[in-house]
């Protein structure tokens, strides 16, 4: 729900959305967004338009908003979570140094109200806010903040999200509200970490377990909201923080359903029970379009932040020649994937880099649908059709392989149906394996046991893709999986890594976008639409890149038609 | 009689360890663990977190020791701490889950009954009757509709049309500012659909099991010399007949026991219900060993225990089998 902050975004960024938690994975999560996430924007056009419904109303407080979530969280710690509802749950209760402004392009204050980075890149010293308390009263300081980072980096905690505070060399308090962290090599990607970290209260958890104690389950945070009360399994509620340092919110109450069937959520929002969800493409075009619809309903829609690819195993034979991967690109119609699985709700993608962003190279050339091409291509590579039953060969070999895909994301089987459909037009034998999601990591990804796979990945907002296009990242659990080995890409990543200055690692960035276009280790597909829906009776909402969620807070509903009477 | 009764409850020993023991190597030869469900695809999981994960959910261990480890804790009645990362006790997770599904359960089981016994005499005693076809064609027009898709459309009409029911959950978001009486009238009306539905999509087998039993026990002689008496229909059905029809009913009963305390996963996803087949189910998806060994061992011993009460029930029921 929140715009870019919290582990959610960052973290989990790069992470395809079913690892976050196989809830969110048999529900097809390539239906990307839900409404459960923030997802950034591009196409500000949504369908109804709010300008025209923003113009009379008055800013009120009060009011409750319900979403529904597929499945509940189980931790309010957002360093030992690992499910997106627990991190979302999280993210009204705890904030971070700094986050992602609206347009996505720029980190701004939080928690911390200023911060330098020392010429050399190695030290980051923060300047926190001084009016800034926890809900029990207690003063939030420089020491909560040191003391979420030695507990994120203590092998004791169970947690997944170490990795970036561990470059830390060290960590120096300057007073109350100043520290500064050293780095051993320059890290470009460490500023936006300092958005992930969310403090944590030293004066409650000092001396406890932290993956046991009670303040998973009861715990006292500084965000936007308060926590209020927990029934597993059916419904999550939180109050606005009256004294939150950024403004109180204006809608009272904040309740998540959990409802883990689809059909039934949208059910609940038609009748009333929910107030916002996330729409599947088919929802969105044939299903809610209705006069009341639009009465009741404001539709919004803006590019999501995950793509999905089809990547080749590198280390097979057959897609070693870059020849054939370009052949296949181009006998590929990305357009009528977008237009069939996604109802052409989503775009055609070149590169691995959120359309609409700055780190998108806008001058790469997309390959475009030429079968005639992918033909000429693959005779070149020395496949042809010598036995005359329609599928090409290569000594003695007919060119046939396996697509996989995970089970329970209809949209990647669909879009690997159409691809099969294609290939088979120039002459390639394809069949298409759905496998259920553990065997699928465990017995085939993790084993490079697959020819190509049909996958997604979300994207985040620093350029950084070390992990996975790095040379050195292609073993046992690492996401090389299909092998890339580039010289050049790897210099790239390492000096992406180590450069501060923006205008340089777009550069180098730019180039990397150039060579992965020009290699195709993956063809890149598509990136669907974010299609959230939210009643109308909710007004402030302002679309960016960011998406709808950036200004939570500043939601409302006028006092007339306000629909629960909880008031502050 | 009694060393009949310890005879079969020392047979459950050895048929438990058996039961746990594959559920246990079973689970284990699922693909993947806990930890990959928490490290997969996630490029900030170092090799070194996710072995920090298999350490403290103790997975670094041999499977026998495993399971001897979670034996040794059944034994002194500890069903252990879920991996789930709010870490509550399996036991705090069940006791949250059983209540709800076994509530729903014994009200969807008595419908059954309260509909499905009578509709079985009705039908048997005036076989071929237009009643008797139209409550066949009914309960199977029920029993052969996908009960998810019955539940969908009585949502769509009922709930989202007609605005009459609640569609999903089992209480109102303002439950707590009811009075007592609109409490329990809130929690009535969400009841209606899960129930109703469920009743309806059941109601088949056990009213055809009951029609069937009655058709037979009015074949035999004594039925016959009941009414050679001069008896009135109504006492040859119901004070001869009945008696002995419900015989092979009561076994079914016995072995629905166990199926109590089993939720529908089906009808707990569409209703969002929190009962014991979605803990179950949401339970193997994590790989949350814990919970699915503490539900399997329950069921099991449900499932024991049910069968030895219809036996009972059947000494009890058949003066027959008292003798032996």
């Amino acid at each position: 729900m929140r715009s870019g902050s919290g582990l959610a975004a960052v973290a989990l960024a790069l992470a395809t959305c079913a690892a976050a938690s196989s809830l969110v994975l048999l529900n097809g999560c390539g239906d990307a967004g839900r409404g459960r996430q923030a997802e950034p924007a591009q196409r500000a056009a949504s369908e109804s338009s709010p300008k025209a419904h923003e113009a009379e109303a008055t800013p009120a407080y009060g009011d409750a908003i319900v979403f529904g979530t597929i499945g509940d969280g189980s931790t309010l710690i957002p360093m030992l979570a690992s499910d997106s509802s627990s991190h979302e749950y999280a993210g009204y209760l705890f904030d971070g140094l700094l986050e992602y402004d609206k347009t996505l392009s720029h980190l701004e204050p939080r928690l911390a109200q200023s911060w330098e980075v020392s010429p050399d890149g190695l030290k980051i010293t923060f300047h926190l806010r001084r009016d800034v308390h926890w809900t029990d009263g207690q003063p939030f300081t420089a020491r909560d903040v040191q003391f979420a980072f030695d507990t994120i980096r203590d092998p004791k905690t169970m947690t997944a999200y170490a990795e970036d505070y561990k470059q830390v060399q060290s960590f120096e308090l300057l007073g109350d509200h100043d520290f500064s962290v050293t780095y051993e090599k320059p890290f470009a990607p460490a500023l936006a970490s300092w958005n992930s970290l969310m403090v944590l209260p030293r004066h409650l958890l000092e001396g406890k377990d932290i993956n046991e104690t009670d303040f998973s389950q009861h715990p006292v945070g500084l965000g936007s909201h308060v926590f209020e009360s927990w029934e597993r399994n059916t419904r999550f509620t939180l109050r606005a923080n009256p004294d939150y340092y950024r403004g109180r919110a204006h809608v009272e109450q904040v309740v998540y359903r959990v409802i883990p069937d689809e059909s039934t959520q949208f059910l609940e929002l038609k009748s009333g029970g929910l107030d916002m969800m996330g729409l599947t493409p088919l929802q969105f075009r044939r299903q809610t379009s209705s006069a009341a619809f639009d009465r009741d309903f404001r539709k919004y829609r803006y590019v999501s932040n995950s793509y999905t690819y089809m990547g080749y195993n590198l280390d097979n034979p057959l897609f070693q020649d870059v020849r054939v991967r370009r052949a296949f690109t181009y006998a590929i119609n990305k357009q009528e994937i977008v237009d069939v699985v996604l109802f052409g709700l989503g775009q055609a993608t070149e590169g691995p880099y959120r359309p609409g962003t700055a780190w998108l190279n806008k001058n790469l050339k997309p390959y475009g649908f030429d079968p005639a091409k992918a033909r000429a291509l693959l005779a070149e590579a020395g496949w042809r059709d010598s036995d005359g039953d329609g599928i090409l060969d290569k000594d003695g070999k007919p060119f046939s392989f396996k697509i996989l895909t995970n089970q329970g994301n209809d949209q990647r089987l669909k879009t690997a149906t159409v691809i099969q459909k294609r290939l088979r037009d120039i002459g390639i034998d394809v069949a298409v394996r759905v496998v259920e999601w553990s065997a699928f990591i465990n017995d085939f990804i993790d084993k490079r046991r697959f020819d190509v796979i049909v996958l997604g990945w979300s994207l985040s907002l620093d350029p950084d893709q070390y992990d996975i296009w790095h040379s050195s990242k292609t073993g046992y659990k690492q996401f090389n999986f299909v092998g890339f080995k580039n010289a050049e890409v790897d210099e790239l990543l390492e000096k992406g890594r180590r450069t501060f200055d923006e205008a340089e690692r777009r550069r180098i960035y730019d180039r990397l976008q150039e060579i992965l276009v020009d290699e195709q280790p993956y063809t890149f597909l598509y990136v669907p639409d974010s299609l959230p829906i939210v009643a109308s009776r909710f007004h402030g909402i302002e679309e960016a890149p960011a998406g709808i969620s950036w200004n939570f807070p500043q939601w409302y509903v006028p006092k007339a038609s306000q629909k629960y009477s909880i008031t502050p | 009689m009694l060393s009949y009764l310890a005879k079969r409850l020392a047979g459950f020993v050895p048929l438990l360890l058996g039961i746990s023991f594959v559920s246990f190597l079973v689970m284990a030869m699922a693909p993947g663990t806990p930890v990959d469900l928490m490290t997969d695809l996630n490029p900030k999981a170092s090799p070194e977190a996710r072995e920090r994960l298999e350490k403290y959910y103790g997975l670094d261990q041999p499977l026998y020791v495993q399971y001897g480890l979670w034996l040794g804790r059944i034994v002194r009645g500890d069903l252990g701490t879920s991996f789930s990362r709010d870490r509550r006790p399996v036991l705090d997770k069940i006791a949250e889950a059983l209540p709800i599904t076994l509530f729903l359960n014994v009200l969807d089981l008595t419908l059954i009954l309260g509909l499905a016994i009578p509709i079985g005499i009705y039908s048997a005693s005036h076989q071929y009757s237009f009643a008797d076809r139209a409550t066949t064609v009914f309960v199977f027009v029920g029993f052969a509709m996908p009960s998810f898709w019955v539940a969908l459309l009585a949502m769509m009409l009922l709930g989202e049309q007609l605005g009459w029911l609640p569609i999903s959950g089992l209480r109102s978001l303002d439950y707590d500012s009811m009075s007592l009486l609109g409490q329990a009238w809130d929690r009535v009306r969400h009841l209606i659909l899960p129930v109703g539905i469920a009743a309806l999509t059941g109601l088949a087998g056990l009213s055809r099991y009951m029609r069937s039993s009655m058709l037979e026990v009015l074949r035999q002689d004594y039925i016959q010399t009941a009414r050679a008496k001069g008896l009135s229909e109504r006492a040859v059905v119901y004070r001869h007949a009945l008696r002995n029809a419900l015989l092979p009913v009561v076994t079914i009963l016995g072995l629905s026991i166990p199926g109590l305390i089993g939720g529908s996963v089906i009808a707990e996803t569409i209703f969002a219900i929190p009962g014991m087949g979605r803990l179950f189910y949401t339970s193997v998806l994590m790989r949350d060993y814990p919970v699915v060994m503490g539900i399997t061992l329950i069921g099991a011993v449900l499932t024991l225990f049910g069968n030895l009460l219809a036996d009972l029930m059947y000494v009890a029921v058949d003066p027959r089998l008292r003798k032996r």
